[in-house]
């Protein structure tokens, strides 16, 4: 019988399946965070109950601490309170904790692929819908709610009905100048953003086997977006030389037998899928989004489209709503339309490669008038690997902010953030309304586009520079 | 969590496609450690135009919400779930949901209902005609009412039900299966990671 990736990892973490109950899955790690885990660790306090792992969870701060002034106390005193209530609760159950100021302290979803955390064939989760980011490895990889933070703490398992599974296949070859930002935001596109909904992705073909793990993860972590849970793309020896050596790899024998047992989760030959689509990468240009979802992108080269030109009559009230949104009229050059601030950053495009390639841009060259550019490492980590490679100077020499690591203008939540009216190119992963601040505007873009519009002051490629 | 049988009360249409839970409740809620006080917070942006559904008189009574296709996209906040609630709704009837907001949901006790497009729609005409109308969501019988006229059936997945209409702790449903975790453990592969025993 043949079997799917995806069956192989979910098969292999059935502890249990109740009759009429869905299965209840095994959970490998457990990654937490301060904003989704208050209410569950108050829980468990209520109950009596304890954390049943500790030496499967891990717990950063990322999404409300600044990325500025560290050595100062935290001004807001809610987000202090949550990042302190974060520290008592993982001392109170024995859960390691990078906290910030710490060499390991970071995005969630980049710290752990950093650590060796990430391996393929497991189960990983966390309270924050990108966990899809881990897909990359061949792990079984997604988000979950405060509640269910509570059930995986207290139990290690989570009851979850089997989604159905729904490949993606990237033939041909990413053009020079497009990278896994502009693949994943054109399979968005193709997708729609609730097309995945039910499913787990499996991402496959000649143009996903040659993007790097950076890669990998920037097209994985998007996976939410398109309404899929998780999206996973089979190990390979990108995936093992990535691993290799990392904190937490496998070592000896034990990475023999470990390598062994990765290389059969492969989808074997001849499986089906639910559902299938295909995408040629060879048609694929740098992407921005114009709307307020991210299924709402044109390349760099198009027009604002018109909404007339949507295929439904929501999808055109949306467009409608969306051009209202982000003051912007059909038919106008996405060149044509002015940024206020550039961000580089957050989980999707926070890592080495993306910061490499932003300042393989900016090297000589400046900001824009009137442009507030910043760049925010996805961890402590990558800001000393960055700073070891001179990128902060590059950065800085080129009227860049050179922040630390944290979610930072993602999403609004911590000191970073848009004013009304304000219009972003930002490397993260969400353009929804006032995702930056109230009233700010979003548009997506990758690593490279980013740095090239802060340079022209107007959404520009590398190449028009 | 009590059980949730029947919620009979009135009703808001919210008629938009894709609602994200950064609508639903923006993210410098989130900084926030309880559980309950969200309700100020609900579609905050959207609450700002006063022709938007919930500015409406008796809006702030409502027990049901109802909307487009893929409620609750994007963020797994829990918190959008008891924004919801703490607002005082109890069922949400659209299209589609979101996957991870669906759970949520589930978990929390808020009635997810799917219908299909055209009875949303149905629904929504007949509330935007009379705003007053009862709407009546069963749980048991799976059906969702609009005054008189209009009665559709929705899904939800039996196990889902049986958790909303029983009020279950979910935690103390999987322990009834501890041994079988436990057996699992003693059989997971020795080279996974373990924050116990850093391999470097």
């Amino acid at each position: 019988m043949t079997a799917r990736l995806f069956d192989k990892v979910w098969d292999r973490h059935v502890v249990a399946s109740p009759k009429g109950e869905p299965p209840l899955l095994y959970i490998d790690l457990h990654l937490v965070h301060e904003v989704t885990s208050p209410q569950a660790f108050e829980a468990l306090a209520l109950t009596g109950r304890k954390v049943r792992r500790p030496d499967l969870t891990i717990a950063t701060m990322d999404h409300d601490v600044p990325t500025i002034g560290l050595d100062k106390p935290i001004a807001d005193y809610f987000a202090a309170q949550q990042i302190a209530r974060l520290q008592e609760n993982c001392a109170e159950h024995g859960i390691t904790l990078h906290a910030l100021g710490s060499p390991q302290q970071g995005i969630v979803h980049v710290m752990g692929p950093q650590l060796g955390l990430t391996q393929p064939g497991m189960t990983v989760v966390c309270g924050d819908s990108h966990t899809s980011t881990h897909g990359a490895f061949g792990a079984l990889a997604f988000g979950i709610g405060t509640s269910e933070v509570e059930h995986v703490l207290a139990t290690q398992t989570l009851s979850q009905a089997k989604p159905k599974a729904m490949a993606v296949t990237v033939d041909g070859e990413l053009p020079s100048g497009c990278t896994a930002k502009d693949l994943v935001l054109g399979i968005i596109r193709a997708l729609g953003v609730g097309g995945g909904a039910g499913s787990v992705v499996e991402y496959r073909g000649p143009a996903i086997q040659a993007l790097s793990m950076e890669g990998r993860m920037t097209v994985c972590n998007m996976t939410i977006e398109g309404g899929a849970r998780a999206g996973m793309i089979a190990p390979d020896d990108t995936t093992f030389a990535y691993i290799e050596g990392r904190q937490y790899a496998p070592r000896g024998a034990a990475w023999e037998r470990a390598l062994d047992a990765w290389r059969e989760l492969g989808t074997d030959e001849g499986a089906e899928f639910d559902a299938e689509i295909h995408v040629d990468a060879a048609n694929l240009r740098p992407a921005v989004t114009w709307g307020t979802n991210p299924a709402q992108s044109v390349f760099i080269d198009d027009v604002v489209p018109e909404p007339d030109a949507a295929a439904t009559p929501a999808a055109r009230q949306a467009a409608e709503r969306a051009l209202a949104y982000q003051n912007l009229k059909p038919g106008t050059a996405i060149r044509d339309i002015p940024v206020d601030t550039v961000f580089i950053g957050s989980c999707t495009n926070g890592r080495l490669e993306d910061l490499r390639a932003a300042a393989d841009v900016l090297r000589g060259r400046k900001v824009g008038p009137g442009v507030r550019a910043m760049v925010v490492p996805g961890s402590a980590l990558v800001k000393a690997q960055a700073e070891k490679e001179g990128l902060d100077k590059v950065f800085a020499d080129a009227g860049f902010e050179w922040r630390s690591a944290g979610c930072s203008m993602c999403l609004g939540m911590n000191g970073d953030i848009l004013s009304p009216g304000e219009r972003s190119a930002s490397t993260s992963n969400r353009n929804f309304e006032g995702r930056q601040g109230p009233g700010g505007r979003t548009h997506l873009v990758s690593p490279a586009v980013a740095a090239a519009t802060a340079v022209a002051g107007h959404f520009a490629a590398p190449a028009d520079l | 969590m009590s059980g949730v049988q029947r919620i009979t009360g009135r009703g808001v249409a919210v008629m938009r496609s894709d609602v994200d839970t950064d609508q639903i409740i923006p993210a410098a809620w989130l900084k926030k450690v309880e559980r309950s006080g969200f309700g100020p917070g609900l579609f905050e942006a959207w609450r700002k135009d006063p022709q938007f559904a919930l500015n409406q008189p008796g809006a702030d009574q409502a027990k049901t919400l109802i909307s487009g296709s893929n409620f609750g996209c994007g963020s797994s906040r829990e918190h959008a779930v008891w924004a919801l609630m703490d607002y005082g709704f109890q069922a949400v009837v659209a299209p589609s949901f979101a996957d991870i907001f669906r759970g949520n949901s589930i978990s929390a006790g808020l009635v997810p209902a799917q219908v299909t497009e055209d009875a949303a729609a149905r629904l929504a005409a007949v509330l935007e005609s009379d705003p007053d109308a009862e709407v009546v969501v069963d749980v048991a019988a799976r059906t969702v009412s609009v005054g008189d006229g209009v009665t559709e059936s929705f899904e939800l997945a039996d196990y889902a039900q049986w958790r909303l209409l029983e009020g279950l702790d979910d935690v103390a449903l999987t322990l009834r299966h501890e041994d079988e975790i436990a057996a699992y453990e003693r059989h997971r592969q020795t080279w996974l990671p373990s924050l116990a025993s850093s391999q470097g």
